[in-house]
């Protein structure tokens, strides 16, 4: 256990991290920074706003499964309004109302049928996942209602779209992944750090309030006793 | 034996003045949901200042460290980034990595500040968690959904401060805690290295 996250495939799992890196750097920030950059802003917006709202029937289809009637209400609205005054889903006029998503997925899904999390996941291209969230993927994969209610050229609009998606995101806010992937002393153990820590917010499971680094001052919350024994500044001193 | 009975007495001196430097304060200093929001909202105040300022990032980045400075417990925030190794750091050690910690955190997170321009921060509510207060504060920034950021204020430093900002479920501190555990690490360890490291980084 490092950080509270359970990692017992971290040699593979790192392994992959450096393949992921290699192909941000030689592909995904590039491609993504060349995006934003040739395209102009608003089209990349429209292009996000659409594979967004695409997205939309599968969340609801989450919402429902885990029994948040709200959710499901609130994304079936931003999906209609969007898709009727915004233009298939291209302008984002729900948003300006204050009708915002509800973002869920199956893994979440799973999370709230009681699956256990798993073990931590490293996914080639698609970065940090839990086995319960990578499961989850799958399933969100085929239960898209879109993905059956289109027909055949178009559906795969929507990959296109999310695809160009992904890549305006690496463009446009990618100083916070360069940061991670290309700044931090270990960027395996801080992107694990920062994804474990925002997946079980999104969960619901991090509620249960945060360690308190007062209740001793010299943080004996992740005391390891090897370490304590090994290194005991007085000891030192007296052996001088 | 007489190693033992040293640091023995050491122990319970240090405990005798940690006791008095802790329990005085936590006497006089009852923290409340309200103090926990005005601090919060001094905070949050300052800082859409900063952001809306329209000031070069250099300036950005040093007005953070000013607020940093004053309205965060930047030494607990050090001490528990450092984690357990912070028992084996002498006092200089823990007071040269606690200034340099300081400028690495606003530099990190100064620079990112542009991100935040034309955005407004608003204090939600405030909730007691354990011995502290959960500060909730929504970031509504231009086109993007608006997102949560809580502050975690606590008066056990004698003064109302937080020692924590969590960015959707992203804590800082927690965050810091695996970053300088692994410089620490690419040092094998060694304290004095690990500051110069961090002078250097952010």
């Amino acid at each position: 256990m490092s950080d509270g996250v359970w990692d017992p495939d971290e040699a593979a799992n790192r392994r992959v991290h450096a393949f992921n890196k290699k192909l941000d750097r030689a592909v995904l920030a590039p491609a993504g920074k060349g995006y934003v950059t040739i395209v102009p802003a608003p089209v990349v917006h429209g292009v996000s706003n659409f594979s967004d709202n695409l997205s939309l029937p599968g969340t609801v289809v989450n919402n429902l499964l885990q029994l948040d009637l709200g959710g499901a209400l609130t994304n079936t609205a931003r999906f209609a309004f969007n898709t009727v005054v915004g233009v298939g889903g291209v302008f984002d006029p729900a948003g300006l109302i204050g009708l915002h998503e509800k973002d869920t997925d199956f893994g979440q899904t799973l999370a709230v049928w009681g699956a256990p999390e798993g073990s931590y996941l490293e996914l080639p291209v698609l970065g940090p996942s839990t086995q319960r969230a990578a499961t989850g993927k799958v399933v969100d994969l085929v239960t898209n209602p879109l993905s059956y209610a289109l027909p055949d050229p178009e559906k795969y609009y929507g990959t296109g779209a999310s695809v160009l998606s992904k890549l305006g995101d690496r463009g446009n806010y990618g100083d916070a992944l360069d940061d991670l992937y290309y700044n931090s002393a270990d960027s395996y153990a801080a992107a694990r750090s920062v994804y474990m820590q925002n997946r079980r917010f999104n969960v619901g499971a991090a509620d249960g309030g945060y360690d308190d680094p007062y209740a001793d001052p010299y943080g004996s919350s992740d005391n390891d006793p090897y370490i304590a024994d090994q290194l005991d500044p007085y000891e030192a001193l007296s052996n001088e | 034996m007489s190693k033992f009975s040293r640091r023995m007495f050491a122990q319970t001196a240090f405990a005798a003045l940690g006791m008095t430097a802790f329990a005085a304060p936590q006497a006089a200093w009852a923290l409340n949901d309200a103090q926990a929001k005005a601090l919060v909202d001094k905070t949050v105040a300052e800082i859409n200042r900063v952001i809306s300022s329209g000031q070069s990032l250099g300036r950005m980045i040093s007005d953070f460290e000013r607020i940093f400075t004053r309205y965060a417990d930047v030494n607990i925030i050090a001490r528990s980034t450092l984690g357990p190794d912070s028992r084996r750091a002498s006092a200089s050690q823990m007071r040269a990595f606690t200034t340099a910690f300081r400028g690495y955190v606003a530099r990190k997170y100064g620079k990112r500040f542009n991100e935040f321009v034309g955005g407004v921060i608003t204090v939600q509510g405030v909730r007691k968690v354990k011995s502290y207060h959960e500060v909730v504060t929504m970031v509504k920034l231009k086109g993007e959904a608006p997102f949560d950021v809580k502050f975690l204020v606590s008066d056990k430093s004698g003064k109302d401060l937080f020692f924590d900002m969590i960015i959707e479920g992203i804590s800082l501190r927690l965050t810091e805690r695996t970053e300088i555990g692994s410089m620490l690490d690419r040092r094998r360890g060694d304290i004095d290295g690990l500051i110069e490291d961090l002078k250097k980084s952010g």
